[in-house]
């Protein structure tokens, strides 16, 4: 690891903190319509897996998926262009957030569906191993998802064809308002044990440690190893989804949320930098960031004439629905 | 001339693309030992990296399906039941169909799934005897349904090149056909076709039901002159073709083995009176609604569409009007 790996993971998580704070401005000022999830406080976990993936690896996210788009390497701006809905954005407005995508950077998607991207991308990364390379994948998902049938339908595909992915479990606690507790018989570990994968717990508040042990499990898998799975614990400090900001739903403790949020991953990786270099990484993410809202409300909006486009691959036209 | 069954057929299809393009795979429950009798072979010339048995994990392997055709695979999915696509139509209609859209065009997801034995098999019941493809009209996911050994051929070669998620219904009904095939070609997606001309009445027909209205045109020969339209693909469905049709003859009736409420045959008869002033009332002959198949063969027969209620329905439009 160079020297500058210590900035590079503070730019990355110090980026996703601020994107996700201008984005939450323009969610409240009604640029961005439907809301978002935030990504606030889980931000070690994207930065730390993806700064230990190579520019072809490929990855998936989840609904709450800014931090993972950003983090493979997706532009800021595009990325918020989408958010706002503008033909400049990542899918040219037709993704928006819960469906974000960069295939150009690896990413085939934010998946709003729980649980169902695992599979997708064990396919994705199997197609590209027939085809040569040593590529690996990330498939990202949150404790609600492994009560999912479909991802653990996956876990073990992966597992008996040995496709390396890497299963990265963000447990935050929290599925919308059950607690872990409330919906997880067993373990996240107890699951990849089930299909023999090696499964590691990391602090998902340390971008470091996040990154040491997602290098170390890309490592064996890249040297021919099997799929394998961490749950990085972390903790999101906001909303699930902007909604709450407006409508108060009690199933928190705030002595919870203070614990939670007392352990800040910007912090942390911060303190590691000297607070001149700090400061000039946040100043660079806040011209990055700058830069970006200005692109994203400068883009036209679509053509509700075009409103299909793009619904088929091969061409065909849809029938309109008009009388 | 070579005599060439439906099943057979598809077993060409799969191995005339696999030989012609390497991005080809097929994935599915026993397909190494063909099960379904489809897979014939195929280990044996393509080797387990290209022609994959599966855990029973539908939902997974469908997905893996469309990660594969993101990153450059065409794969053919064989389901050994048609009501298993219930299982995976979040997957398909969720993701592969979604994917471009929603990414704005920046991928294709070329994934085809195949059902050798659709609708009923006689003595299956309940579980095993759908016949769903309305549905994937419904959600603008191309579907076809082959009802000759030639168009099983022609339709599952151009499934397989389509840049698009296409849905292959082998109706149980047709696939013990055998016919004189000279030449096997793609059949273009899309394009209906006239099995047999006629003059007062058209009759539109899926799949294996294609054969019952020939019959029963036939025996209706001395009393009318019947058009019988197959339409081969049910979206994009050829609504030209079949404007032309009823253009001439004026009278429609539909028979289709789908359930009555929001089927394909609903969908035929509402497109054709947008565009056509008939000489009587349209008809259809379906399942009933929210039909499940009774296991007795005298059930299971009674809730089909029959050729007696074929007959009728076409001797009523006549007399209409
Ligand atoms: C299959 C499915 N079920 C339900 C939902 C609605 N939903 C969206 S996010 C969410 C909670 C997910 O919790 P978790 O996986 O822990 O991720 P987190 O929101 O905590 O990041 C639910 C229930 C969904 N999108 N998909
Ligand atoms: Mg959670």
């Amino acid at each position: 690891m160079t020297d500058s790996d210590p900035v590079r993971l503070y730019r990355t998580v110090r980026l996703i903190r601020r994107f996700e704070e201008r984005a939450i401005e323009l969610v409240d000022a009604g640029e961005i319509v439907g809301g978002i999830h935030p990504y606030l406080g889980q931000e070690g976990v994207a930065a730390g897996v993806c700064a230990a993936l190579a520019a072809d690896d490929l990855v998936t996210g989840t609904h709450r998926g800014h931090g993972h788009v950003l983090a493979k390497g997706a532009d800021p701006a595009r990325m918020l262009a989408e958010l706002c809905g503008r033909v400049t954005g990542l899918n040219r407005g037709r993704g928006g957030s819960m469906h974000a995508a960069d295939f150009g950077v690896g990413v085939l998607g934010a998946n709003a569906i729980v649980g169902a991207a695992g599979a997708i991308l064990t396919g994705a990364v199997w197609e590209r191993r027939r085809r040569g390379g040593d590529i690996v994948g990330a498939t990202f998902f949150g404790d609600g998802a492994v009560n999912e049938g479909m991802l653990l339908e996956a876990f073990n595909l992966a597992a008996l064809w040995r496709v390396p992915v890497l299963f990265v479990c963000e447990n935050n606690g929290w599925a919308t308002t059950m607690p872990v507790a409330g919906a997880v018989a067993g373990t996240v570990a107890g699951r990849a044990a089930a299909f023999g994968m090696p499964a590691a717990a990391v602090d998902g508040q340390d971008p470091e440690a996040v990154r040491e042990v997602t290098a170390a499990a890309v490592a064996r898998m890249r040297a021919g190893g099997g799929p394998e799975l961490i749950e990085a614990h972390t903790y999101r400090f906001d909303a699930h989804h902007t909604f709450e900001h407006r409508v108060r739903l009690d199933y928190r403790p705030p002595q919870e949320v203070a614990a939670g949020r007392s352990r800040d991953p910007v912090d942390i990786q911060g303190a590691r930098l000297p607070p001149a270099v700090r400061a000039e990484v946040d100043a660079a993410v806040e011209a990055v960031l700058a830069a970006a809202v200005d692109f994203a409300l400068a883009g036209p909006h679509p053509d509700p004439a075009t409103a299909l486009d793009h619904l088929y691959a091969s061409g065909l036209t849809a029938r309109t629905g008009g009388g | 001339m070579p005599r060439l069954s439906y099943r057979r057929a598809l077993t060409r299809a799969l191995a005339d693309e696999m030989t012609r393009d390497e991005s080809v795979v097929v994935l599915g429950e026993d397909i190494r030992v063909a099960a379904a009798n489809v897979t014939t072979g195929l280990l044996k010339r393509f080797g387990p990296d290209r022609v994959r048995d599966t855990p029973l994990s539908e939902q997974a392997f469908t997905s893996f399906a469309t990660g594969a055709a993101l990153a450059g695979a065409r794969p053919v999915v064989e389901f050994q039941i048609p009501s298993l696509l219930f299982l995976v139509f979040e997957q398909i209609v969720n993701h592969a169909h979604k994917f471009p859209l929603m990414t704005g065009g920046q991928c294709a997801v070329p994934v085809t799934y195949l059902v050798p034995g659709s609708g009923s098999r006689t003595g299956w019941a309940g579980q095993h005897s759908d016949h769903p493809y309305a549905l994937f009209a419904h959600v603008g996911v191309t579907t076809v349904v082959p009802a000759t050994p030639a168009d099983a051929y022609g339709l599952l070669v151009s499934a397989i090149r389509c840049d698009d998620p296409v849905v292959v219904f082998a109706p149980a009904g047709a696939l013990d056909l055998r016919a004189d095939v000279s030449d096997l070609t793609p059949v273009p997606l899309g394009r209906g076709v006239v099995r047999r001309p006629g003059d007062d009445v058209t009759v539109v027909a899926v799949g294996h039901l294609v054969h019952d209205a020939l019959a029963v045109a036939d025996e209706l020969a001395d009393q009318a002159s019947v058009e019988v339209f197959d339409p081969r693909t049910l979206y994009p469905f050829d609504w030209d073709g079949l404007v032309e049709s009823v253009g001439r003859t004026g009278r429609l009736v539909v028979v289709d083995d789908g359930n009555r409420s929001c089927g394909i045959a609903g969908e035929i008869v509402a497109t054709v009176v947008e565009r056509v002033r008939l000489a009587a009332p349209p008809r259809r002959v379906t399942r009933p609604d929210g039909a499940v198949l009774p296991f007795a063969p005298a059930l299971d027969r009674a809730v089909q569409p029959g050729r007696d209620q074929l007959a009728a329905a076409i001797q009523l439009t006549l007399k209409d009007g």
